[in-house]
């Protein structure tokens, strides 16, 4: 079966964000970028899948810079090397809405035509939790988000994923091509072998420009737009205790909150 | 910017507390928008829930009856919703953004061609609306376009509705086309727990890397946890080591909270927790580590090893009750 795994560019969780002064952005000087983190856990998943039925294939996909500062490049060819067979990336230095994310990863579904799509849950830049349930929508394909446990059916025609939602576990069943966006919990993402990393360099790694996918009828106009980015109010610390007899003390009398 | 609808989430014949802000932001939206606050409960046998809603000061609670609504299914919820809207001419579409809410909002914008505001602390308006991004690191501002736009409300940002009122119930029935349906509900596997909800608990006390295994946060820290009638919650890196499930987990990737009272315990205060509870009203924290950035945003913090403190706590605050 073939397998395409979503991979986007992030800040190193670890790196303190920033605000630019005019609020058009973050500050990006410094910044270690890495591959999303729940996008290494979707990769390994297809990884795993692909270790289990003979003949699977993975590609991952991928939309930003083929450039520096901004190279995608550098997370396809980590998720490469981590084993996937190839890669796609959807060339723009544009920061695209995931509405539009959707919508171009549709197009790549349309001419790859996989038979399972996993994405990480949410890119911890901004947050939103959104590309995979749009694109199951797009396509018109079912969708389960915060998978912790995917199971294919022998035949590979339907798919059983646990979800973590609030309060507990749900299982899901359906029928693919689908939509698997993973959770914290689903595996450990293997880190990359010595030799992973010199096959990945002879990878196919192709380039698409998002112009070529507007030609197929990609529409790029986004439903938001980004007005300014500003610092959250900031926290004052407050005051150190002494012992746990004083705190205890200090919630009761001056907190009030027990 | 017209109507509003709200996404009445319910769990075993019952609103919990996240859907009780959905019906705040949604009459707070309608206020700015110039518009009335419909909401939409969704299911099978919800007459009591229907007349629940309406008491919370929705004008007309949709009432859609069907045994294919019987379980949340995320492609049979967006075609009864997005038919509701487009039936209705609904402008604003709004959720809380619950692990349900997540799942379901962006499908509709996406079914719809709306702009999708996900997980906003503040609706405007001018039509923007504010969220964080980057861990909250970020406050965004976002300008929705067109007429119809959907909403995720962070449970944290709004208070929870009261009941104030009469609205009117209409049952709606929509047409879900069998083809398209293809997601199936197998189960649910309930976390049974006596403690409050995590995102309902006037207390929070939350452990981390420190507790060093999940035993510990059985004997070390529930006692606490219990002693304050509290929920319990954990950092990333604790779920991570597998002391506790996810569903503990407070942060960026996880759940966030805004409790009167939140105990850290064990835990460093990494970015993506701090997004998560950094809004409640007063944050301890007890950590060996004084050089912990989780000392930075609290109003009392102890140096000391958790292993004796907890304990300590845990009778000072039994002697306090008695």
């Amino acid at each position: 079966m073939k397998i395409l795994a979503t991979v986007k560019r992030v800040p190193d969780p670890e790196t303190s964000i920033k605000v630019k002064p005019d609020g058009s952005g973050i500050v990006t000087d410094n910044v270690k970028w890495v591959i999303n983190p729940f996008d290494e856990i979707a990769i390994e998943e297809a990884l795993r899948i692909k270790e289990k039925v003979a003949g699977s294939e993975v590609v991952l996909v991928s939309i930003g810079g083929n450039a520096a500062p901004n190279d995608v490049k550098e997370q396809l060819r980590t998720g490469l090397a981590m084993g996937a067979d190839g890669a796609i990336l959807v060339v723009t230095d544009a920061a695209l809405e995931p509405l539009v994310v959707a919508r171009a990863l549709a197009k790549l579904v349309e001419t790859e035509k996989p038979d399972l799509v996993v994405m990480g849950k949410q890119a911890i830049d901004d947050d939103s939790n959104a590309a995979g349930q749009m694109l199951a929508e797009l396509l018109g394909w079912p969708q389960a988000t915060f998978a912790s446990k995917v199971e294919l059916s022998g035949d590979q025609k339907s798919a059983t994923v646990i979800r973590e939602v609030d309060g507990g576990l749900e299982t899901l069943r359906f029928p693919l091509p689908g939509i698997v966006t993973a959770d914290l919990r689903l595996n450990e993402p293997r880190y990359a072998s010595l030799p992973g990393i010199m096959k990945a360099r002879k990878k196919e790694l192709k380039e698409i420009p998002i112009g070529d996918l507007e030609k197929a009828g990609l529409d790029v106009s986004g439903r938001t737009q980004l007005v300014k980015m500003e610092p959250p109010p900031k926290r004052q610390a407050g005051k150190l205790v002494e012992s746990v007899d004083q705190l205890v003390e200090l919630l009761h009398t001056e907190a009030k909150v027990i | 910017m017209g109507d509003v609808l709200v996404f009445a989430e319910h769990q075993h014949g019952k609103f919990p507390k996240t859907t009780l802000v959905a019906f705040a932001a949604g009459k707070d939206a309608a206020t700015k928008y110039g518009g009335a606050c419909h909401a939409v409960v969704l299911g099978t046998g919800t007459d009591a829930l229907a007349n629940e809603a309406a008491a919370y000061g929705m004008q007309t609670v949709f009432q859609v009856e069907n045994p294919k609504l019987e379980h949340y299914l995320a492609d049979a919820y967006t075609a009864a919703l997005a038919e509701l809207v487009k039936a209705k001419g609904i402008e604003t579409v709004i959720a809380t953004a619950t692990a349900m809410g997540k799942d379901l909002t962006p499908r509709l914008a996406a079914r719809l061609n709306a702009p999708l505001g996900a997980d906003i602390s503040e609706i405007n308006a001018d039509g923007t609306v504010m969220r964080a991004m980057y861990a909250g690191n970020v406050f965004a501002t976002l300008k929705l376009a067109g007429t119809t736009r959907v909403i995720s409300v962070r449970a944290t940002a709004f208070e929870a509705a009261t009941k104030d009122g009469a609205g009117k119930i209409e049952k709606v029935s929509v047409t879900l086309a069998e083809g398209a349906l293809t997601m199936q509900f197998v189960g649910l596997e309930e976390m049974k727990s006596d403690r409050p909800v995590l995102t309902e608990a006037r207390i929070v006390v939350s452990g981390g890397r420190g507790l060093k295994n999940g035993e510990n946060f059985k004997t070390v820290l529930e006692p606490l946890v219990d002693e304050l009638g509290a929920a319990m919650g954990a950092s990333r890196a604790a779920v991570d080591a597998g002391f506790v499930p996810n569903d503990l987990q407070v942060g960026q990737t996880g759940k966030v909270v805004a409790p009167e009272l939140y105990i850290a315990v064990g835990l460093s205060g990494a970015i993506q927790h701090l997004a998560g509870m950094k809004d409640s009203k007063v944050i301890v924290a007890i950590n060996k580590d004084a050089e912990a950035p989780i000392f930075q945003v609290a109003d009392y913090g102890l140096v000391a090893d958790l292993f004796k403190a907890v304990p300590e706590m845990k009778e000072a605050v039994h002697k306090l009750k008695s």
